[in-house]
């Protein structure tokens, strides 16, 4: 039995690959690609018909494979059919680090499920709490609540949006530049950042765009995305590059966090950097900086 | 006996002359008797050679009981040849006690495992089997033990004389009437020849066989006239289209694409990536792939690869229309495009097998080569890799210029995921050794890379260059972690497989599975 | 756990399984075709019986079609499989208990 270590709430999540959980050759070892975070679906990959088969292949391989330092999350399925309950239970009894709640669109959602998941973290002894939650909002009515949704469990590390569904509902295609879901991302990451969560963008579905495909997660980046959904491991490897710190951005913070540390030492009030007062805001952001750099693998400093 | 990679060789095949494997340069330096066809002379002058049917040019070529034949397998899948002439001489003419001599078989010639099973054909020499006639080969029905050689180990045993073939069956996309015959300008065309062409030099009759007479003079031609007997004109020599299997597409598959890029990581890592480096690759999909990244590694360090060897794809012959490969000398054609190129290319030279990896002659090209890239159905912690008998015992692959290769180059890679299913492709011990350990550098897979201990000059590279390694037995462990260490296979005494190193030595032996029964 | 009617469970794609289990009224009537059984015939059985004793299955009648599955996955097909033909794969599975 593969027993993981407790999930932490704020970790590195530039990539979320999702796997069709009913696929026993692409569970086995999907972290081998390097994604932050696995997605195994009991959603949308797996038909009706199979969805009991597909939550004794995932309990099986959530006990028995060892998926590293690769966060696990499951998607479960929609609280408007008959399989949440039952995904649920499977999901903490196995171990599983969260869940991704599909089609979130108010606070009551997350608490249904979160009363769902202590009742099974009880059941199956599982330590209270342990069971992390994400939503995903695929509706216009689920960017509306955001804010209310990412705030109303502690579980709550943060939100995504889905573009295939929330697109049908808005009469909208995938446009060049994004435009068709400006609105929506700016309004889901103003909430995330109100609430202090992570923010995550939809996949890019076309594998052959390439050019496409990068410029949207150029564009990703620039809005202040956490990461990215991908649903092939080729996509792994570009968000990683552009989610990565520049080396400007890495000297400039180390630059900061040198001087704070040195002036903290002396016992300064006010902080100045070049000869210029500094806001105590700058120095978390530099060492928020510095700590993705080491995740990404891109810092060489002692810092 | 036990051989150098601790293989036990039955004694009773340690006989006129032959010996166990002593390492790869064993026989280096010495000096070896070429053996020579007995040819039958022409000196009345003849409108034609050619012959209304292959009986007929059978009959002109004496045809007999205990014979042994050639074809090679330029058209891999798609070849009709073989069978079409193993079906004449079994079925029309009544021979038996055949040896068939190819330089490949496989699915395109089923009909000939059901004349081993029939005992009309007694003896195989080869360097791939697949299909049927692997099954019925392990399976213990060929009368002897069939014999495994790399691509350089065929023009290497002909020359020897230890195989004389009495008629060499050569498909041609076009001949004349007089015999000078090639792999293009036909109907059905398989570019290059290299496989045929030692064939014509040594066999004593040479019969083409093709399905598209040209005007005389055919020239250039891959085999000349001079060599050739008789030429018979079929409605059809093969499929062309067969000719790029599954293996030897272009893969879109993510772990092998995974691996393919960490092997051109590792590629650039070493000293020997320099302008005028020289390259090959085999047909696996994940080694095929490595051409792709390597392209822009070679662009980032304005660097130029003086030629490309071997097997020869669309992605390498892209390569070379980019002006980033000076040369490609090929014996095998594994896509439309490459056969389209060779026609039209004037840096793309057709080259004979012997030319390209004979062990035996004053210098193969793979030699010259810097770096391989090659797949493997099993490598264990020796670093041995088996090319020929799946994890079940069962005989179903292909040595091809593997061996000759991976000795003759100064870096081998072999790709590989770690499992396939649930066979561990990193093991204790191979079932069979095609390729010694002593010739293989660096193992790349999906769950990370070991180099040889014996290139600890190739480690400090990875380590400058950043690149993460691992031991192999840390791979292995990780493989039987997976997938559960399996149970030993079980044998018969019968060995039905005797593997010839390139150099004539014994490697190792097949023998007969004993298929496990479960009993309740 | 008794086998009530025919089930079936997995698929014949590789690294999956196929599980066909049947009632039968004397004891465990195992049959177990593998695309590996050479290397892990005997892995396979022992891990099948297994399955069903601690499903506490007692009689059945089991048809394995292997196709090169890891262990965990040769499990849950067997368990998905005798859980369907008691018409009870859907709700309220003893995670932890008999399924492990």
């Amino acid at each position: 039995m593969i027993k993981r270590p407790k999930p932490q709430k704020f970790r590195l999540r530039r990539t979320m690959m999702f796997m069709n959980a009913q696929k026993p050759g692409l569970i086995k070892d999907a972290y081998i690609y390097g994604a932050d975070s696995i997605i195994l679906d009991l959603e949308d990959a797996v038909a009706e018909n199979q969805k009991d088969a597909a939550r004794f292949s995932l309990y099986q391989a959530l006990q028995n494979v060892d998926y590293g330092d690769t966060e696990v999350i499951v998607r479960i399925n929609g609280l408007d059919t008959p399989h949440w309950q039952e995904d649920i239970r499977c999901v903490v009894a196995g171990g599983a680090d969260g869940i991704r709640i599909a089609k979130c669109e108010s606070a009551q959602d997350v608490l249904t499920v979160e009363e769902h998941v202590l009742a099974a973290e009880r059941e199956f002894g599982v330590e209270e709490g342990r069971t992390l939650l994400m939503a995903a909002l695929e509706s216009p009515k689920g960017i509306l609540n955001a804010y209310e949704i990412v705030t109303a469990s502690d579980r709550m590390f943060g939100c995504a949006i889905s573009g295939g569904d929330f697109r049908k509902s808005m009469h909208v295609q995938i446009e060049e530049g994004g435009i068709e879901m400006l609105s929506a991302r700016g309004q889901m990451l103003l909430a995330a950042r109100a609430a202090g969560v992570q923010c995550f963008d939809t996949m890019f579905p076309y594998l052959d765009d390439t050019e496409g495909f990068q410029a949207e997660v150029i564009q990703n980046r620039k809005m202040g995305f956490d990461g990215k959904s991908v649903i092939n491991p080729k996509q792994i490897r570009f968000v990683h590059e552009t989610f990565a710190p520049t080396p400007k951005e890495i000297a400039y913070a180390e630059k900061l966090v040198r001087s704070f540390n040195e002036q903290a030492e002396s016992g300064v009030g006010v902080y100045t950097v070049d000869g210029k007062m500094v806001d105590i805001p700058f120095f978390e952001d530099a060492r928020r900086v510095i700590a993705l750099a080491k995740a990404c693998g891109v810092y060489k400093g002692d810092l | 006996m036990k051989n150098a990679v601790n293989r036990e060789i039955p004694e009773e095949l340690l006989k006129d002359g032959k010996e166990v494997y002593q390492g790869k340069y064993y026989m280096d330096g010495k000096y070896i008797k070429r053996d020579s066809p007995k040819t039958r002379r022409y000196v009345k002058p003849q409108s034609s050679k050619l012959c209304s049917s292959i009986r007929k040019a059978c009959e002109r070529c004496g045809a007999h009981d205990g014979m042994t034949v050639s074809f090679h397998s330029e058209f891999r899948e798609g070849d009709y040849v073989a069978s079409m002439v193993a079906k004449v001489l079994v079925e029309e003419m009544g021979l038996k006690d055949i040896t068939i001599a190819a330089t490949s078989l496989g699915n395109a010639q089923d009909l000939i495992a059901d004349y081993i099973e029939q005992g009309k054909v007694i003896g195989i020499q080869t360097s791939g089997v697949r299909g049927r006639i692997g099954e019925v080969i392990s399976a213990g029905k060929l009368a002897t033990p069939a014999i495994i050689r790399s691509h350089g180990g065929r023009p290497r045993a002909v020359e020897a004389g230890e195989v004389h073939i009495d008629i060499a069956f050569l498909a041609a996309s076009t001949s004349d009437c007089w015999g000078n015959a090639k792999g293009v300008g036909g109907k059905n065309n398989c570019g290059s020849m290299g496989f045929a062409i030692h064939d014509s030099h040594y066999a004593d009759h040479t019969v083409i066989i093709t399905d598209t007479l040209v005007d005389f003079p055919n020239r250039p031609s891959s085999i000349s006239a001079e060599n050739v007997d008789c030429v018979c004109v079929v409605d059809s020599i093969g499929d062309a289209t067969k000719i790029a299997t599954k293996e030897a597409r272009v893969t879109e598959n993510p772990r092998e694409l995974m691996m393919a890029e960490h092997a051109a990581e590792v590629i650039a890592a070493t000293p020997y990536f320099t302008d005028g480096f020289s390259f090959q690759t085999g047909a696996g999909g994940p080694s095929l792939a490595v051409n792709r990244f390597i392209e822009k590694r070679m662009v980032e360090k304005g660097i130029k690869m003086s030629f490309a060897l071997g097997g020869v794809t669309s992605a390498v012959c892209q390569l070379l229309d980019k002006g980033l490969v000076g040369a490609i000398l090929d014996t095998q054609d594994f896509d439309m495009g490459a056969i389209k190129h060779l026609a039209e290319h004037p840096k793309h030279h057709e080259i004979s097998m012997s030319e390209y990896a004979n062990p035996a002659n004053k210098g193969a090209y793979v030699n010259q080569l810097d770096f391989v890239v090659l797949s493997a159905l099993e490598i264990d912690v020796d670093f041995n890799v088996n090319v020929i008998t799946g994890s079940d015992g069962i005989l179903r692959g292909a040595p091809g210029g593997h061996p000759d290769t991976a000795a003759g180059s100064k870096c081998c890679i072999i790709v590989t995921p770690l499992t396939r299913g649930r066979m561990a492709t990193v093991c204790d011990e191979v079932v069979t050794v095609t390729t010694p350990g002593d010739c293989v550098d660096i193992l790349v897979t999906d769950y990370g890379i070991a180099v040889n201990p014996l290139r600890n000059d190739l480690a400090q590279c990875l380590d400058a260059a950043g690149i993460e390694h691992v031991t192999i037995e840390w791979l292995r462990d990780k493989a039987y972690s997976l997938v559960g260490t399996p149970d030993a296979l079980e044998w018969e005494d019968q060995v039905v497989a005797v593997v010839e190193a390139r150099d004539g030595t014994l490697l190792d032996v097949v023998r007969k599975i004993r298929p496990l029964q479960l009993d309740g | 756990m008794e086998i009530q009617k025919p089930a079936i469970a997995g698929t014949l794609e590789s690294s999956d399984a196929q599980i066909v289990v049947e009632p039968f009224t004397d004891g465990i009537q195992l049959s177990i075709e593998s695309s590996v059984m050479n290397q892990y015939g005997r892995q396979i059985k022992a891990t099948v019986l297994e399955t069903l004793e601690h499903l506490g299955v007692k009689n059945g009648k089991i048809t394995v079609n292997d196709k090169g599955a890891l262990e965990c996955t040769l499990k849950a097909r067997v368990e998905c499989a005798v859980f369907r033909s008691c018409g009870a794969s859907e709700k309220n599975i003893p995670w932890g208990g008999v399924v492990r």
